[in-house]
């Protein structure tokens, strides 16, 4: 099996606290790994150290081949990123959003355009193309959002609590999108508090206090916690 | 370099597209040059004054038409008696009276001595005190042509000769000031406005994330300002040579390329200021009561520095304004070469060195 993120004993410190507590779980390629935990258990923090942007304190990790002490810039090149915050700018047209972006990630002008008309052909943004990305409602910006994460053709997607505010159908067309890239063989990372979500992905892991407590398919967690639900698993887990 | 153009377009469309910014940017260089060079002055022009002449006769006749042959008064009213002088104060019509003493002529002639009482509205002490000197320098004009026959012995006859700006005219002097402003508040202000954006909208974490360099990305964000505040100093100079008739002595140049320096020092100071700042907002205050305060207050702009306290004195050699505004007023007033402003040019390049390496230093690299 071909291993896509492989952590080891990665720890992340501010002064006393310890945010990230020595994790050690690793990905596979083409899965949809569901990261899970309340807020404030690390999960934004230990995607930070994976992504390249926060120095680990302590451990190892490498994100498509790459470790993420010494190599952050080839990652940078293999990875997409859509962070908790809906970080297009509002002050750009889809269009120019999208080209920007195809830009900086070194795209051709030629493949940009290819991207860009078919990317809003699937989004169904045909009529709102040259609109101000920030008169779209939130759905619509989360979607064309991920689109723009997928836009280099990322080995991994990063994407860190993508729903959060958005309505159920909207949600639903998402993880279809996301099955999709998966299905395409794009590995996703995905962090959600919605326990639903958890019952989507392949494998999950659940964080607690910096830990992480638990990590199998739902189904193997719902045998070993006898629960019905991932909601149950994770009242559990938490309840200690 | 072609992610690098795409970034530097993305740029143009936030500042244009935001009419703030383009406000701040285009309409206040513009509005301040002029208000600066109109409206702010310490000249004047067609001061209206009121002229009570118990004498009539050819002497006084002959100042009073010189007064009035002058571009400074205008004389707006006659008044025959004592008693007006108050009315015509209380009612604004005027800001200065020139009482001529009864038979002025025949006691110049007589008695060599003759007596003018200058009364002058000093609600406003400047213009006053400038209505008095303009109206003693038409009298001592008019004594010098009476006397122009008779010599006098051992007579000190001081000549005053302005130099650099002969007609003291103050638009000279804001110029440098206004220019020296409006490039460091487009330059730092804006920059570190735009970099702190980009971090509280989450967009700064977006592009730590891609193969964009740090360093690529606060160029990147740099460049159009650069680009900017070139043009504003090219419209500041303009409007100053165009509408203010100000001439530019030394080379244009030379000029530009001082600017350049002291615009790539303001961006350093913005880029600094926007790694202390978390949001827009405060990068804003910083940039206004860090920066403006004292450029506007300690630079020399308005304030000489030489009449400064000791301390301030001091401290106005940390404001990186005042080593402009030096260099601006000797290239453009004096019209001098390198060879006198090297020392300036120096401590500016030195400053903004020691502000790029500061930022650098200060910069995260990684946002945690």
């Amino acid at each position: 099996m071909n291993k896509v993120i492989q952590v080891e004993g990665l720890t992340k410190m501010f002064g006393d606290f310890t945010a990230v507590d020595a994790i050690t779980f690793d990905v596979k390629k083409g899965e949809i790994f569901g990261f899970l935990g309340a807020n404030g258990a690390g999960k934004t923090t230990a995607i930070k150290m994976l992504i390249g942007i926060s120095n680990p304190t302590s451990g190892n990790a490498t994100v498509a081949g790459f470790d993420v002490l010494t190599n952050p810039n080839d990652i940078k090149k293999n990875i997409g990123y859509m962070s908790q915050r809906f970080a297009l700018y509002d002050d750009l047209t889809v269009k120019e959003n999208i080209t920007f972006f195809g830009g900086i990630y070194g795209l051709s002008r030629k493949r940009i355009k290819e991207k860009s008309e078919a990317l809003i052909k699937e989004l169904g943004l045909e009529k709102v193309a040259s609109q101000l990305v920030g008169s779209l409602p939130l759905g619509w910006k989360q979607k064309l959002s991920f689109s723009v994460a997928l836009i280099h053709d990322p080995k991994i997607v990063f994407l860190d609590e993508p729903t959060g505010g958005v309505d159920p159908i909207t949600r639903r067309q998402f993880w279809e999108m996301i099955y999709k890239a998966a299905n395409q063989g794009t590995t996703v990372f995905v962090t959600t508090h919605y326990m639903d979500e958890a019952e989507y992905c392949d494998r999950v892991s659940i964080m607690v206090n910096g830990k992480i407590e638990a990590m199998d398919t739902p189904k193997k967690l719902k045998e070993q916690f006898q629960a019905d639900s991932m909601n149950d698993v994770f009242l559990k887990l938490a309840r200690g | 370099m072609k992610r690098f153009i795409g970034f530097i377009k993305k740029e143009f469309y936030h500042i244009f597209r935001d009419r703030r910014s383009l406000f701040i940017l285009f309409g206040m260089p513009i509005a301040q040059i002029l208000l600066f060079g109109f409206a702010i002055t310490n000249e004047i022009n067609n001061v209206d004054i009121a002229i009570l002449d118990h004498s009539k006769d050819n002497t006084t006749e002959e100042i009073i038409n010189k007064i009035a042959a002058s571009k400074y008064f205008s004389i707006k009213q006659m008044i025959t008696r004592e008693a007006d002088i108050a009315s015509v104060f209380q009612k604004g019509q005027v800001k200065a009276v020139l009482n001529f003493e009864k038979d002025f002529g025949r006691n110049l002639v007589k008695d060599h001595k003759a007596t003018i009482q200058i009364i002058t509205d000093a609600t406003d002490p400047n213009t006053a005190n400038t209505i008095t000197n303009y109206v003693n320098a038409i009298l001592q004009q008019y004594q010098k042509e009476l006397n122009k026959d008779i010599t006098i012995a051992y007579q000190i006859m001081p000549q005053t000769r302005m130099v650099y700006n002969p007609e003291l005219k103050s638009v000279y002097m804001f110029v440098p000031g206004v220019m020296t402003i409006i490039l460091m508040l487009v330059s730092a202000m804006m920059t570190s406005i735009s970099i702190t954006r980009e971090k509280e909208l989450g967009t700064m974490e977006i592009l730590l994330v891609s193969p964009l360099k740090p360093f690529q990305v606060i160029i990147g964000k740099v460049i159009p300002y650069i680009f900017l505040s070139i043009i504003n100093a090219v419209v500041i100079v303009m409007l100053s040579i165009f509408i203010f008739n100000m001439p530019v002595q030394g080379s244009l140049f030379l000029l530009g390329l001082e600017s350049v320096l002291f615009i790539i020092t303001s961006l350093a100071l913005g880029i600094l200021i926007s790694t202390i700042s978390a949001t827009q907002q405060t990068a804003m205050m910083i940039s206004l009561m860090g920066l403006m305060l004292p450029v506007i207050l300690l630079s020399g702009f308005i304030f000489p520095i030489s009449s400064m306290p000791m301390l301030l004195q001091i401290i106005s050699n940390i404001i990186p304004a005042k080593w402009f505004i030096i260099i601006l007023k000797a290239i453009m007033l004096k019209g001098v070469g390198m060879q006198f402003i090297w020392k300036e040019t120096l401590i500016l390049l030195g400053m903004t060195v020691f502000f790029i390496a500061l930022s650098v230093k200060k910069y995260k690299i990684r946002l945690e």
